[in-house]
C-alpha cells in the first residue's frame, strides 16, 4: 500500500483494513487531517463530520477487534456525500440558501447502505445549486476549485465530489448525474464517474432536480474503485418505484478483468470532431487505439437525433424541476423570509419572498422555464416535443448498440475553464453537457475515465464510455482495459502529475 | 380539493333567486357532479402512514408524505384495487394502462406544491349508475370517469369571521390527512333531469354511498368528510315539456357554476335546488352566469361567490415522473369483477320479492335502514313481515327519536327473531311483545328470558278463562240479549271486559271464541 494513508486507493484501504494493518480511525483521521490542510484551498466540503466519522470508524475497528466475520469489504474506508443526498442528522442543503440549516430526519437509501457497510461518512460535499450548473459556481456557498489548477473549476454539478478525490480529501466520493453531472467532473480532474442504469441506484433521498434523470452514482481516483463503490449502492429499492427489480451487473469482476478482446466499440460520429477542444479530440483518439491493441473493434456509430438532445433536456430538465422544487415553501422547512414592507404578509407572500431569497438566479431561469414549458397551450410544443425527441434518441442508442457493445466519446469538449469564464454565458455552460446528456434521455449507463492531458493547456481530458441499460459492467471492463493501458503508457495514475497544494500550514507560512 | 391560490370576489348582499316552480317553468338544468371518495386503506396512497380519522395532529405523517426533500411515492396496490373495483361497479371500462399526473398548484396544505393525480389518463371510465327516485323511476346516471388521486392536509384557519383564510389572524395544518387515497368519481352532464334535478342529484350522491359501503372500500361518513361531493349546475333555455326530448339535447349548455364541499345528502338537494334558483334569476334579469366557484352555507341554505375559474388558472399537468405507469393485469381485473358483490339496486329488488314486501313497505326499510337487519332476522327464523314489523315500525320510531342508528339499539336479529317467534306461537300478545323488547332494550336479556321473569303469556288455561267469561257475561245481561238478538258487535264491549279483567293476559280470539261459544252455541 501507498505509504501515505490518503493516497491510496479505496481498494488498497479496504485491503490493508481487512488484514489489520491498519485501523479504520487513522484512515478516517488522516482524511480529516487532509481536510483541514487543504480544503481551505480546494472548498470541496461544505459540511465536515468529524465527529460522526470517528464514531462510524470506531465502531467498525471494534467489530473487527470483535472478530465480527459479517463485517463488509469497504467497512472502515471513508466516503464523501454529495450534498443533494438526505444524511439523517447532517445538513443538506443542496448548495441553496433555501436549505440553509436544514437537517433531514431520514437518511436517503443509498446513505444507508454507505452507513451499513460501515463506511465513515467524512462530509457533504459542494455542488451547483440544486445541481444545476457545470462548474460549482451556481453553489450559494462559492465555487470549489479545481485541484489541478485553482482557478479553474472542477467541473458541476459534482464539483466537489470531484474535486474532493482529486484532492485526496476521501478516496470515495458520491455524485448525482442529471446530465453529466458526475461524469464531466471526473472527466476535468482526471478522475474516475459513473452514472448507473437508471435505476441501478435509488434515488430516495436523493433530492429531485429532473426524476426522470437523475441518477446517483459512485466518484474514485481508479476504474475498481468506482466498482466497489458502484456494488456498494446499486440495488432494488422498494422506496424508489423507478428502481429496476434486478441484481446488480458485475461491475467488480468486470472491472478486475478488464478484457475487452473481441468487444465492439462504436464511436459516436455526432459527439466528436467539431466543437471539441483539439487536445481533447486528440487524447480520445489515443485512447480508442488503446483499446484496438487490447483487443477491441472500431465502428463508427449515427446517432442522428443527437443534434436535439441539448434542446429536448433544457426543456424536461425544467419542467420536471420546476415541480419539484415546488415544495420548498418556507411553510415546513428551511429559509423562511417575510416580504419587505409588508406588515402582516400571507402564506402566499412569504412563500414568494422567500423563494425570492432563497433561490439563485440559475434556479429561478430554470424555474421559470418549465413553468413555461409546462403551461397549458404550450406543453404539446415544449414538454411534448421534447418526449417524442427523447424516445428519438433512445431509438438511436437502439440502432447503434446493435452495430456495438460500448460506446465512446469525450466526455466534455473542453478541458476545465476558468472560474467566471463561462458564468455570462449560459449557452456555453450548457454546451459542456452536450456530450453525456443523451444517456440521461436515455437512461442508460456511462463512465467517463481520464485519457490524459491535453498538449495545449495541461489539464486532465475525459473519455466516455456508454453501454445498454443493466449493461453497466460493460463499462468497467472497458474502462479497467483503458486505464491498464494508460496507467503502463504514463508509468503510473494521472494524479501522480497534479501540483502539490498549497496546505493550510504552507499558506500560513 | 382544495382551493388553490385565490381571488376571493367582494362579498354582496344576499342573491336573488326566482322560485323553484318559475325557475323549471322556464329552465332545463343539466347538473354534473364531482364525488371524492376516501378510500379505507390502511395505509396512505404513497406512503406506509395510517389512516386512522381523529389521530393528533401530524402525528400520522413520514417524509413522503410531508413531501420532504428526497422522498418519493409508491402506490397502494390496495388503493388500486379499491379504485377498479369502484370502476367495476360503476360499470366503467377499466384502462389497460394508466399513469399518475402532477397537479401543480400553491397551497400550504399541499405539502408538494403538488398533488399526485391522474389527469388524461385515469384508471376507469365510460359507465353509468342506475339510480332510483322516489315516484319508483329510475335514472340511469351517465359517469365520465374515476380516478386515483390524494387527499391535502387540512387547514384551519383561526381568527377572521368566515373561518376561511381570507381574513384569519393564523391557520394550522394538519398533515395527517395529506396522501390518504382518494377516489374522484366524476359524472358526465346530467341531462333530461327537468324538475327531478335536485332529487335526482341527492338520489345519485346516495346511491353511490350505499355502493362504496357495499363494496367495502370506503367507511363513506360524509359528516367527517369521507364523502364529499361538489355540484355542477347549469341552467339552459327550455324547450317542451319533455327534459328528455332531442330538440331540448340540442340546445347549447349554459354556464356552470360549482358548489364545494356539499357534505350531507339533504344538502345536496338544497344546494342543487339554490343554485338552480339563483342561475334562473340572474338569467332572467338578462345577465350572465359567471364561471366560478361557490361556497355552500350549510346554516342559511345559500351559496356564495368563492373563485372566479379563470384562464389564469393552469395546473401544469404532466406525468408523474416518480411514478411507473399502472397496467392492471385482464386477469386481476376480471378477478376483482367476480369478486364484487351483489348491486344495492339489484339485491334490492330481490329481497323485496323474496320477503313480498310492497314497494312503499320496500323503501320505509331502506329509508330505515333495515335492510341488512331484516335480512338478518328472517335468516335467525322470523317471518319477513315481523321481522320488518319490528326493525321498520317500533325501533325505526325509537332509533329516530334517541337520534340512534337502528344497529346501535342494543337488540340483535337474533332477539328479534325469537320475539317474533314467540308472537307467531301466541305466546305473547302485541303489547306483551312491546313490553318484552322495553326488558330487551333495557338489558334484561333476550325475549323468552324476558317474557319468563316479568311472567308474560297469553292466557291458555280454558278453566280460569270460561270462568272469568261467565262472570262478565252475567254481569252484562243486556248486552247478552243483544248478541242473541244478532248483533255481533256487542261482543267487542264483553272481550275488553275479559281482556281488563284478565290482565290483558287472555288471547282475545280465544275470548271471542269461548263467549259465542257460550252465548249463542247454535250459531257456532
Amino acid at each position: 500500500m501507498n505509504h501515505d494513508i490518503t493516497r491510496a486507493s479505496a481498494a488498497e484501504l479496504a485491503d490493508a483494513l481487512g488484514r489489520k494493518e491498519i485501523s479504520a480511525v487513522e484512515v478516517t483521521q488522516a482524511h480529516l487531517d487532509r481536510i483541514a490542510a487543504v480544503d481551505g484551498a480546494v472548498h470541496s466540503y461544505l459540511h465536515v463530520d468529524a465527529h460522526g466519522a470517528l464514531e462510524a470508524a470506531r465502531e467498525v475497528d471494534d467489530r473487527r477487534a470483535a472478530g465480527d466475520d459479517e463485517l463488509h469489504v469497504m467497512a472502515g474506508v471513508p466516503i464523501a456525500v454529495k450534498d443533494v443526498m438526505t444524511t439523517k442528522g447532517l445538513p443538506t442543503t443542496c448548495g441553496s440558501r433555501i436549505l440553509e440549516g436544514w437537517i433531514p430526519p431520514y437518511d436517503a437509501t443509498l446513505v444507508t447502505k454507505l452507513r451499513a457497510a460501515g463506511m465513515p461518512i467524512l462530509g457533504k460535499t459542494n455542488m451547483d445549486e440544486f445541481a444545476m450548473g457545470s462548474s460549482t459556481e451556481h453553489s450559494a456557498y462559492g465555487p470549489s476549485r479545481n485541484p489541478w489548477d485553482l482557478d479553474r473549476i472542477p467541473g458541476g454539478s459534482g464539483g466537489g465530489s470531484s474535486s474532493v478525490i482529486a484532492s485526496f480529501q476521501a478516496p470515495l466520493a458520491i455524485g448525482t448525474d442529471t446530465g453529466g453531472s458526475i461524469r464531466q467532473p471526473a472527466a476535468v480532474t482526471g478522475t474516475v464517474g459513473t452514472k448507473p442504469t437508471y435505476g441501478g441506484v435509488s434515488r430516495y433521498g436523493l433530492v429531485a432536480l429532473a426524476s426522470s434523470l437523475d441518477q446517483a452514482g459512485p466518484c474514485a481516483r481508479t476504474v475498481l474503485d468506482t466498482a466497489l463503490l458502484h456494488a456498494v449502492i446499486g440495488g432494488y429499492d422498494p422506496r424508489d418505484s423507478t428502481s429496476i427489480h434486478a441484481p446488480v451487473p458485475q461491475v467488480v469482476r468486470a472491472a478486475q478483468r478488464a478484457d475487452v478482446s473481441g468487444m465492439r466499440i462504436g464511436v459516436v460520429k455526432q459527439l466528436t470532431g467539431e466543437g471539441y477542444q483539439a487536445g481533447v479530440q486528440q487524447r480520445f483518439d489515443e485512447a480508442v487505439a488503446l483499446l484496438v491493441d487490447a483487443g477491441a473493434q472500431v465502428v463508427e456509430v449515427d446517432c442522428p437525433n443527437f443534434q436535439y438532445a441539448l434542446a429536448a433536456y433544457y426543456l424536461i430538465l425544467p419542467s420536471e424541476a420546476s415541480s419539484n422544487l415546488a415544495k420548498f415553501d418556507a411553510m415546513r422547512y428551511g429559509l423562511r423570509v417575510g416580504p419587505d414592507g409588508i406588515p402582516d404578509p400571507s402564506a402566499e407572500q412569504v412563500m414568494a419572498a422567500s423563494r425570492d431569497a432563497g433561490f439563485g438566479d440559475e434556479v429561478k431561469r430554470r424555474i421559470i422555464l418549465g413553468t413555461y414549458a409546462l403551461s397549458s397551450g404550450y406543453y404539446d410544443a415544449y414538454y411534448g416535443q421534447a418526449q417524442k425527441v427523447r424516445r428519438l434518441i433512445a431509438q438511436d442508442f437502439d440502432r447503434a448498440f446493435a452495430q456495438a457493445d460500448v460506446l465512446v466519446s469525450p466526455t466534455a469538449p473542453t478541458t476545465a475553464f476558468r472560474v467566471g469564464e463561462k458564468l455570462d454565458d449560459v449557452m456555453a455552460m450548457y454546451l459542456n453537457d452536450v456530450a453525456t446528456i443523451p444517456a440521461n434521455l436515455a437512461g442508460i449507463p456511462g463512465m467517463s475515465v481520464p485519457s490524459g492531458l491535453a498538449p495545449e493547456d495541461g489539464l486532465p481530458t475525459g473519455l466516455q464510455i456508454l453501454a445498454p441499460a443493466m449493461a453497466d459492467d460493460r463499462l468497467y471492463a472497458v474502462g479497467a482495459a483503458l486505464e491498464r493501458a494508460l496507467h503502463a503508457k504514463w508509468g503510473g495514475p494521472l494524479l501522480a502529475n497534479a501540483p502539490e497544494l498549497p496546505t493550510a500550514a504552507t499558506k500560513e507560512a | 380539493m382544495s382551493d388553490a391560490p385565490v381571488s376571493y370576489a367582494p362579498s354582496g348582499g344576499p342573491d336573488e333567486v326566482c322560485s323553484y316552480e318559475d325557475t323549471v317553468a322556464a329552465y332545463d338544468p343539466v347538473l354534473g357532479l364531482e364525488v371524492h371518495v376516501e378510500l379505507g386503506t390502511k395505509t396512505k396512497m404513497f406512503c406506509g402512514c395510517p389512516t386512522e380519522f381523529g389521530a393528533d395532529p401530524n402525528t400520522q405523517v413520514c417524509p413522503v408524505c410531508l413531501g420532504l426533500p428526497g422522498a418519493l411515492p409508491v402506490v397502494n396496490e390496495t388503493g388500486v384495487e379499491s379504485a377498479i373495483k369502484i370502476g367495476l361497479a360503476l360499470n366503467c371500462e377499466i384502462a389497460t394502462w394508466c399513469r399518475f399526473a402532477r397537479k401543480n398548484y400553491f397551497y400550504p396544505d399541499m405539502p408538494k406544491n403538488f398533488q399526485t393525480s391522474q389527469y388524461d389518463e385515469p384508471i376507469a371510465f365510460n359507465g353509468w349508475l342506475d339510480v332510483l327516485l322516489e315516484d319508483g323511476s329510475t335514472y340511469r346516471v351517465p359517469i365520465e370517469r374515476a380516478h386515483m388521486e390524494e387527499d391535502t392536509g387540512k387547514s384551519t384557519h383561526v381568527g377572521g369571521a368566515t373561518g376561511r383564510i381570507h381574513g384569519a389572524d393564523y391557520s394550522l395544518v394538519d398533515y395527517n390527512r395529506a396522501g390518504i387515497p382518494l377516489i374522484e368519481i366524476v359524472t358526465k352532464p346530467m341531462t333530461g333531469v327537468g324538475d327531478r334535478a335536485p332529487e335526482i342529484a341527492k338520489a345519485y350522491v346516495g346511491a353511490l354511498r350505499d355502493l362504496l359501503r357495499a363494496l367495502g372500500v370506503s367507511d363513506v361518513k360524509m359528516e367527517q368528510g369521507s364523502l364529499r361531493c361538489d355540484a355542477n349546475v347549469s341552467l339552459r333555455a327550455k324547450v317542451g315539456d319533455d327534459p328528455g326530448s332531442e330538440a331540448q339535447q340540442e340546445v347549447p349548455l349554459g354556464t356552470r357554476t360549482e358548489t364545494k364541499n356539499v357534505n350531507s345528502l339533504r344538502s345536496v338537494e338544497r344546494a342543487v335546488r339554490y343554485e338552480m334558483t339563483r342561475h334562473a334569476a340572474v338569467l332572467s334579469a338578462g345577465q350572465t352566469i359567471v364561471q366560478e366557484t361557490r361556497h355552500w352555507h350549510e346554516d342559511t341554505g345559500v351559496t356564495t361567490s368563492g373563485r372566479v375559474k379563470s384562464d389564469a388558472e393552469d395546473y401544469r399537468y404532466f406525468p408523474e415522473p416518480d411514478l411507473v405507469p399502472i397496467a392492471p393485469d385482464r386477469e386481476w381485473v376480471e378477478r376483482l369483477r367476480a369478486s364484487l358483490p351483489e348491486p344495492p339496486a339489484q339485491r334490492r329488488r330481490r329481497l323485496q320479492e323474496t320477503w313480498g314486501f310492497s314497494d312503499l313497505e320496500m323503501r320505509d326499510v331502506v329509508n330505515a335502514g333495515a335492510v341488512e337487519l331484516i335480512e338478518a332476522t328472517v335468516a335467525a327464523g322470523a317471518t319477513p313481515a315481523g321481522a320488518r314489523k319490528w326493525w321498520g315500525g317500533e325501533l325505526a320510531r325509537r332509533a329516530n327519536a334517541d337520534g340512534r342508528d337502528l344497529g346501535d339499539m342494543g337488540v340483535t336479529p337474533a332477539a328479534i327473531a325469537q320475539l317474533d317467534g314467540l308472537v307467531q306461537s301466541g305466546r305473547l300478545n302485541d303489547s306483551m311483545a312491546r313490553q318484552v323488547l322495553d326488558g330487551v332494550l333495557a338489558g334484561e336479556g333476550m325475549p323468552l328470558h324476558v317474557a319468563d321473569a316479568r311472567g308474560l303469556a297469553v292466557v291458555q288455561d280454558d278453566g280460569a278463562l270460561t270462568e272469568a267469561v261467565n262472570t262478565v257475561l252475567a254481569a252484562n245481561p243486556d248486552l247478552v240479549d243483544k248478541i242473541r238478538a244478532g248483533k255481533v258487535q256487542a261482543a267487542g264491549a264483553l272481550i275488553g271486559q275479559v281482556m281488563k279483567a284478565t290482565k290483558g293476559q287472555a288471547d282475545a280470539a280465544k275470548v271471542r271464541q269461548l263467549i259465542m261459544d257460550t252465548v249463542a252455541p247454535e250459531q257456532g
